[in-house]
């Protein structure tokens, strides 16, 4: 770099020594939070409820992802979560696939009717109460389904989908296939697909977080607890506090107390891991597919 | 006779040609490529089910709606679900309450990102670039459920962080959450907490894309650090950051009620009382499908409005609008 060599005028190395204070400032602010909650897991209960920990744990303790991991709800969410996250990928990936292909082909007539459909419908939605009735109608209140269906397609996964088979996909590729006598399908299944895994990866993953992090459809569709998804357990146990019984005398009762204060820590830590362990791994790719439904479609 | 009626036909031929031709190609796109529509069927199916019959539910909003006559057959009423919202006290402050957050969270979340991308472009990649990209991406993919419970335990009175902050300078701990004055600051600052670092990726690429030339050029006629920044960065990230502020300005009244609803108690409700949250209680809990309806789609209609006046704003003033 010849940038080295030169040496940068002062007022240019002193507002870069500037802008980086200020973003270990920034990085201080998204990351101490984060420390906190974690430190306070790893802490036994009596010394959070004393107010004693900050950023490292005091008395370290397991005492609280013992409790969280033997808690049934928990349980169940988790696993409710796990069913969610991988048919609703599943569907969802597959139902996008579906129209974003055809919207990418120039051969498809009608396919400005079909996009304007689409976007019309990220400008102008139906509302929560018809749509609840729609659901209702359709028998799937208080069913897996309404986790699964009402919420499939992204318009703008559809968008991601179709200007990356649209810039990716040579025209040269489809022109080969119809020599070949390839149709349409043969050609999805044999060329496009193949092309497409770094597309189906941020698919996959935008609707995997989608799924395991939403709570709304299931606070508004399911009654029956054991459907839950952990978000609603989540919910339930971090912000309604439902209390726990069962405890006698007040020494007793005040160390439950205690260890459903600590368990809230404990849990966010756990129903967060899975998400903040895939990200490094997926968020360069996770960034790619933001940029790609960035560009004007 | 015979030429006569050719000749008559013939006539109209050349404005049904397009037509025709229009209709015919319909036709060969069906026949060659009837696999395409097959695919599509049943996405189309979906949205028409999920997102057009619902709009279509929407006249209940005009109707005195009865589960056992159906959005269809109930009783019209004409406008006098909005008659009652508008006259409804309750009206004026749910108003103001959903258009203050949303406008405080667009003027908090529309620069924030955009300094953030700033600050990081000026310095050279290495571990402290990465780590402040990852740390402040990080956030986004964490569910409202968590972040709300994170904000509960931070800002607990007896043993949350911030108490302990302002213990040390000598302020008495207390229960924000339960401040109706500070719930706007909690949901917007939580917020960009949650998204800066996401949505400066976008401008980040934008960046990237400016042609260093500009800055060697820059650099060359004097130029400082923060004049380059002024005068190259800001302007090479314009049509970015104006789309960026359409969609913002556009979905404002869209604001989630995801976390509004998470952070709500009777204590903070009046200012913590939103739209969509109050569109779930009335409708879901007190089941007043078609008030619920109305408040809903007056909703969305100040938002389809609110998104076209911007974009034709941001048209007319930059050039740059969502669509052509």
């Amino acid at each position: 770099m010849s940038t080295t060599k030169i040496r940068e005028p002062f007022r240019d190395r002193f507002s870069l020594i500037v802008i980086k204070v200020m973003l270990a400032v920034v990085l201080g602010l998204v990351l101490l939070p984060l420390v906190y909650i974690v430190a306070s897991s790893f802490s036994s209960p009596a010394a959070v409820n004393a107010g004693r920990v900050s950023f490292w744990p005091v008395e370290f303790s397991l005492e609280a992802y013992r409790s969280a991991l033997s808690n049934s709800e928990v349980l169940s969410g988790y696993y409710n979560s796990l069913i969610y996250a991988v048919a609703g990928t599943a569907i969802s990936v597959t139902l996008t696939v579906a129209i974003a292909y055809p919207l990418s082909r120039t051969t498809f007539y009608g396919r400005n009717v079909v996009m304007t459909l689409l976007i019309f419908t990220m400008l102008f939605s139906g509302g929560l109460i018809p749509t609840y009735m729609v659901v209702h109608d359709l028998g799937m209140l208080n069913t897996r389904w309404a986790l699964l269906i009402p919420g499939a397609i992204g318009v703008w996964q559809v968008i991601i989908a179709r200007t990356f088979f649209a810039n990716s996909i040579p025209d040269e590729l489809y022109e080969a296939a119809a020599l070949d006598g390839a149709s349409d399908l043969r050609v999805l299944r044999s060329v496009v697909l193949p092309l497409s895994k770094p597309l189906l990866a941020v698919l996959a993953l935008m609707y995997t977080i989608y799924q395991w992090n939403t709570y709304f459809d299931a606070l508004v569709y399911l009654k029956d607890p054991d459907l839950f998804p952990l978000q609603i357990v989540l919910r339930n146990i971090l912000i309604l506090n439902t209390p726990r019984t069962g405890a006698i005398d007040l020494a007793e009762s005040m160390r439950q107390q205690q260890l459903a204060n600590v368990l809230r820590y404990a849990l966010i830590v756990i129903s967060s891991l899975p998400v903040l362990i895939i990200y490094p791994f997926v968020a360069r790719h996770f960034t790619k597919g933001v940029m790609v439904g960035a560009v004007k479609g | 006779m015979f030429p006569e009626i050719g000749g008559r036909s013939a006539a109209p031929s050349p404005s049904a040609a397009p037509r025709r031709s229009r209709w015919s190609q319909a036709q060969q796109a069906w026949r060659t490529h009837w696999q395409l529509y097959l695919l599509v069927s049943v996405p189309m199916a979906y949205f028409v089910i999920f997102k057009y019959i619902p709009m279509a539910f929407n006249v209940i909003a005009f109707k005195e709606y009865s589960p056992v006559l159906g959005p269809w057959g109930s009783e019209w009423v004409g406008l006098r679900n909005f008659e009652l919202l508008f006259t409804n006290p309750v009206f004026g402050s749910l108003l103001k309450n959903t258009f203050i957050l949303a406008f405080y969270l667009v003027l908090a979340s529309f620069p924030i990102p955009i300094l953030l991308a700033l600050a990081l472009n000026e310095i050279r990649t290495g571990w402290f670039k990465r780590t402040v990209q990852m740390v402040t991406y990080a956030p986004y993919f964490i569910s409202t459920v968590v972040v709300v419970s994170m904000t509960i335990l931070v800002l607990s009175p007896q043993v949350g962080l911030v108490s302990k902050g302002l213990g040390l300078v000598g302020v008495e701990p207390m229960n924000l959450l339960a401040e109706p004055d500070f719930f706007r600051h909690i949901y917007v600052w939580t917020d960009v907490w949650q998204t800066a670092g996401y949505s400066a990726v976008i401008y980040l690429a934008a960046l990237a894309g400016i042609d260093p030339a500009l800055h060697e050029a820059a650099k060359i006629d004097g130029a400082g650090r923060l004049q380059r920044i002024w005068n190259v960065d800001l302007p090479g990230i314009m049509p970015t950051a104006v789309i960026m502020l359409i969609l913002g300005v556009g979905n404002m009244m869209a604001i989630g009620f995801e976390k509004a609803y998470l952070l709500q108690n009777n204590l903070n409700l009046a200012q913590s009382e939103i739209i969509p949250t109050y569109v779930y209680k009335t409708g879901l809990i007190n089941a007043d499908f078609s008030m619920a309806t109305a408040v809903g789609l007056f909703n969305s209609v100040v938002n389809l409005c609110l998104l076209l006046a911007v974009n034709f704003v941001a048209k007319r003033v930059t050039g740059n609008g969502l669509w052509r």
